[in-house]
């Protein structure tokens, strides 16, 4: 891990020469206007970029990033702006417009078939033919020219691997050779390390590096500073669709890159609780899980605390949280006690009746009904609350729900809007309000602020504390070593479905707790 | 709301067309017929609704309704059975096979279009074995008159089918639109894993929602059997199913689960039905029915894609 670091560090050191600012820049983006409706999205913003360069494009959620990057994509047309390619003006009227300029997008949900393999999908839908008009596929040369893109990545996948045996972060990498065999000179990447581990996530910062020292000019969006901080040229922020502020390599500072981002400044270090945890709160006791079942994990979170789990991606951390909350438990169900009471989990809704709840990994997917109001969200694990006879009283629903969207300060016009059109963080509330609406005894956070601006983190954070703070046992799995160590009163680590320890707030830091991540014991 | 004003629109529209072209169309006589068809095809819709919102299927309503109606009368005419028990029985027999096809779907996890065409198939044949391929039918109802009744009388001058349906869309609308399961089965259609991490038992709803369609396939068996008089196994109830898959689909049911609304079903029920009957009314050979079916449900859905198309 230090290593890699080190070397990432190196590499930047080494880069510093061959900027070279006099040459034609490979795009420049001039006055982008555009308006959706009444929502003015981008309010004239200038963008350059380098051949070798890597800029950096950060602002909160709705600021207009990904509005400006689907113009450079030929997604959408701008109302007024030009966009010139090595100084000349061009038109993008559709994403196939934009990858004959040679710009290629990897965007955060991947793109890729999960039933062909790696050279399948590098070549899909320009698929090499031989055989004339019989227009076999000429499998062999896929192959070879991807292998060639794969080795220039420094990635050891076979072209002949089907996708659905790669992780995520391999996937990247063969949409990253994609982009290569499609001879992109700008490469466009949205929150590409947001479900890397990482270990993952320094490997694909070396890969951007790299590319970049090939001379491949990279536009980098991401909410993960350090990472930024790390490997960019340049940091543009946007803010409200406007351009407002740029830095420059040696300006790139975390907290230089959050004010300008929020406008203002945030405090979100670790306080001290301001009540006294009562340990023994909530026990778990030699719990295994389906996908671990020779592992028996056992900790305790105490009335009032915040325990973070620590670990990589593929530690165990979510089907420990997922067991607890009455999914995918190992042989019958989980025994745990809260409050000095025993209690038999083997369904959510045994975890809901006594006050269990999860906030899960993925929102989109486990957290959220996307295509319903954000009342019926919020009353869904209850709505029998507002009903009388089994029929609902809608306007109590209405009432409830709008109430503790206030409190959680979820911004949206009403809670009759759909799920789906709010932002990642205020849909993250509308899953928070679900649990706080019914009491919470121990709430299990899992990655709470995954893909979430750094103004609705800093507010989630708070929640949590304050959840604590009034005697919620706290459970929070993150992947984020800052958040880890900010936000928990003590943190857990596992590696492969072992709790490998626990460090309490003094002894934890970040190589303790990557140690045990990574298997070894203290 | 608004797909189902479009059909709303559509059925307004095709009426006052076939109304314009025939006059016949609106005498009494017209009416009457057609809301009986109405309504016992709206019964099958409601229960075919039901599953679609769920995101499942059902296409074993119309081999149902060839069974019960060889069952309904073997129990009256042959073994004499009294007719209150017989109609519980029948009913009892729509929703247990409905139960066993929600067990298989919901509990074993096979999907719902296997299970239900398995279930089209085994009916259809079991029907034609019990009643070794002979047409079925009720004689002179001697003893069961208000049997008959139901199917062919009138209440004030509206067919009894119709009225049935109107009462028990009463009930569905409150069920589904007003009530706590009517929220989980609409959860359940739109994000199964969403509904059951927030605690709802979706095995319970999605099963429970194959008995609702059985229980009402069921009711309109017995329906469709006096409305007839004489089942044939082999073809009583042919792709009724269909009819009312493409109903609750007309009236605003994504098949993808989660949307839906008695309105909607009823309304698209009425349509298919204003299409049969404008058939018949414009002189078309009766041989193109189902080819202007297809058109017209075509033409709408096709329509209302390019109508959400500009929206967005």
């Amino acid at each position: 891990m230090s290593v890699s670091v080190r070397r990432v560090e190196a590499q930047r050191a080494a880069r510093e020469v061959d900027v070279r600012p006099e040459a034609v820049p490979v795009l420049q983006m001039r006055g982008i206007e555009k308006r959706f409706g009444g929502v003015h999205a981008l309010k004239g913003v200038d963008l350059t970029l380098q051949a070798g360069q890597v800029i950096a494009l950060i602002g909160e959620n709705g600021a207009g990033k990904s509005t400006l990057m689907k113009i450079l994509g030929g997604i959408l047309a701008p109302d007024a702006g030009e966009i010139l390619i090595d100084g000349k003006a061009v038109v993008m009227r559709s994403a196939s417009d934009a990858i004959r300029y040679g710009i290629s997008f990897i965007h955060q949900e991947l793109n890729v078939l999960d039933n062909l393999d790696v050279a399948g999908n590098v070549f899909l839908g320009r698929e090499p033919v031989r055989g004339g008009f019989l227009r076999l596929l000429d499998r062999k040369r896929m192959q070879e020219e991807t292998e060639e893109h794969l080795r220039r990545l420094g990635v050891g996948i076979r072209s002949t691997t089907p996708l659905s045996e790669l992780t995520i972060a391999q996937r990247q990498m063969v949409e990253i050779a994609k982009a290569l065999s499609l001879k992109a000179r700008i490469l466009i990447m949205d929150e590409p390390t947001s479900s890397l581990t990482l270990q993952e996530t320094e490997r694909l910062l070396e890969v951007v590096l790299e590319l970049r020292r090939q001379g491949v000019a990279i536009i980098y969006i991401s909410h993960r500073l350090n990472e930024v901080e790390r490997i960019a040229d340049r940091v543009i922020v946007l803010r409200d669709g406007e351009r407002v502020g740029v830095l420059e390599r040696d300006e790139i500072t975390h907290e230089r890159m959050v004010r300008m981002m929020v406008g203002r400044e945030l405090e979100n270090y670790y306080q001290h609780p301001r009540v006294k945890i009562e340990p023994g709160y909530f026990v778990v006791k030699d719990l295994r899980t389906a996908r671990y079942p020779r592992e028996r994990v056992s900790f305790e979170i105490g009335k009032g605390e915040i325990l973070g789990l620590a670990g990589l991606v593929g530690a165990g951390r979510t089907d420990v949280a997922e067991a607890i909350f009455g999914i995918g438990a190992a042989q019958d169900g989980v025994r745990v006690r809260l409050a000095g009471e025993e209690i038999a989990i083997r369904s959510p809704r045994d975890a809901i009746r006594h006050g269990i709840y999860l906030v899960p990994e993925d929102r989109r997917r486990t957290g959220l009904i996307l295509e319903a109001t954000i009342r019926e969200n919020v009353t869904l694990p209850a709505v029998e609350r507002y009903a009388r006879a089994g029929l609902i009283a809608l306007a109590r629903e209405r009432h409830s729900a709008t109430e503790i969207c206030r409190r959680l300060n979820v911004k949206a016009p009403s809670v009759e809007t759909w799920v789906s059109a709010l932002s990642g963080g205020n849909q993250q509330k509308v899953v928070l309000a679900k649990w706080l609406a019914l009491e919470p005894r121990v709430l299990i956070f899992d990655e709470p602020t995954r893909g979430i601006d750094v103004g609705a983190k800093a507010e989630i954070y708070e929640l949590m504390r304050q959840l604590a703070e009034s005697g919620v046992a706290i459970l929070m799995i993150s992947s984020e070593m800052e958040e880890i160590l900010n936000v928990s009163d003590r943190v857990a680590v596992m590696h492969e479905g072992r709790l490998m320890g626990v460090l309490g707030r003094d002894e934890c830091c970040e190589e303790a707790i990557m140690r045990l991540a990574v298997g070894q014991a203290n | 709301m608004k797909k189902e004003l479009g059909t709303f629109v559509l059925l307004v529209v095709l009426c006052a067309i076939v109304a314009a072209i025939n006059p016949r169309f609106l005498t009494p006589t017209n009416l009457q017929n057609m809301s009986r068809l109405i309504g016992a095809f709206g019964i099958l819709s409601l229960g075919l609704g039901v599953v679609i919102i769920t995101g499942g299927i059902d296409l074993s309503v119309g081999s149902i309704l060839a069974l019960l109606g060889v069952l309904l009368s073997i129990m009256l005419v042959e073994w004499r059975w009294p007719p209150a028990f017989v109609v519980v029985v029948a009913l009892a027999i729509g929703a247990g096979l409905g139960a066993i096809h929600g067990f298989l779907i919901a509990y074993w996890r096979i999907q719902a279009f296997i299970v239900t065409l398995c279930g089209l198939l085994f009916y259809r044949g079991l029907a034609r074995f019990i009643a070794q391929d002979e047409t079925k039918g009720f004689g002179s109802a001697k003893g069961f008159e208000w049997l008959h009744e139901l199917a062919t009388g009138e209440v004030w001058g509206v067919p009894t089918p119709f009225v049935l349906l109107i009462a028990l869309s009463a009930v569905m609308w409150v069920v589904l639109h007003r009530s706590v399961y009517g929220r989980y089965l609409f959860a359940v259609g739109r994000n199964e894993e969403a509904a059951r991490y927030s605690g709802i038992d979706t095995r319970l709803i999605i099963a429970s929602a194959y008995v609702i369609s059985g229980f009402l396939a069921g009711l309109a068996g017995i329906i469709f059997a006096f409305y007839t008089n004489s089942i044939s196994p082999s073809s009583h109830g042919n792709f009724f199913e269909l009819y009312a898959i493409a109903a609750a689909v007309l009236g605003g049911c994504s098949l993808r689960g989660g949307e839906g609304s008695v309105v909607g079903i009823l309304v698209g029920t009425a349509l298919l039905q204003v299409l049969q009957n404008l058939v018949n009314l414009l002189g078309i050979p009766s041989s193109l029915n189902f080819a202007v079916m297809g058109a017209v449900i075509l033409i709408g859905v096709v329509a209302d894609q390019l109508l959400r198309g500009r929206k967005g």
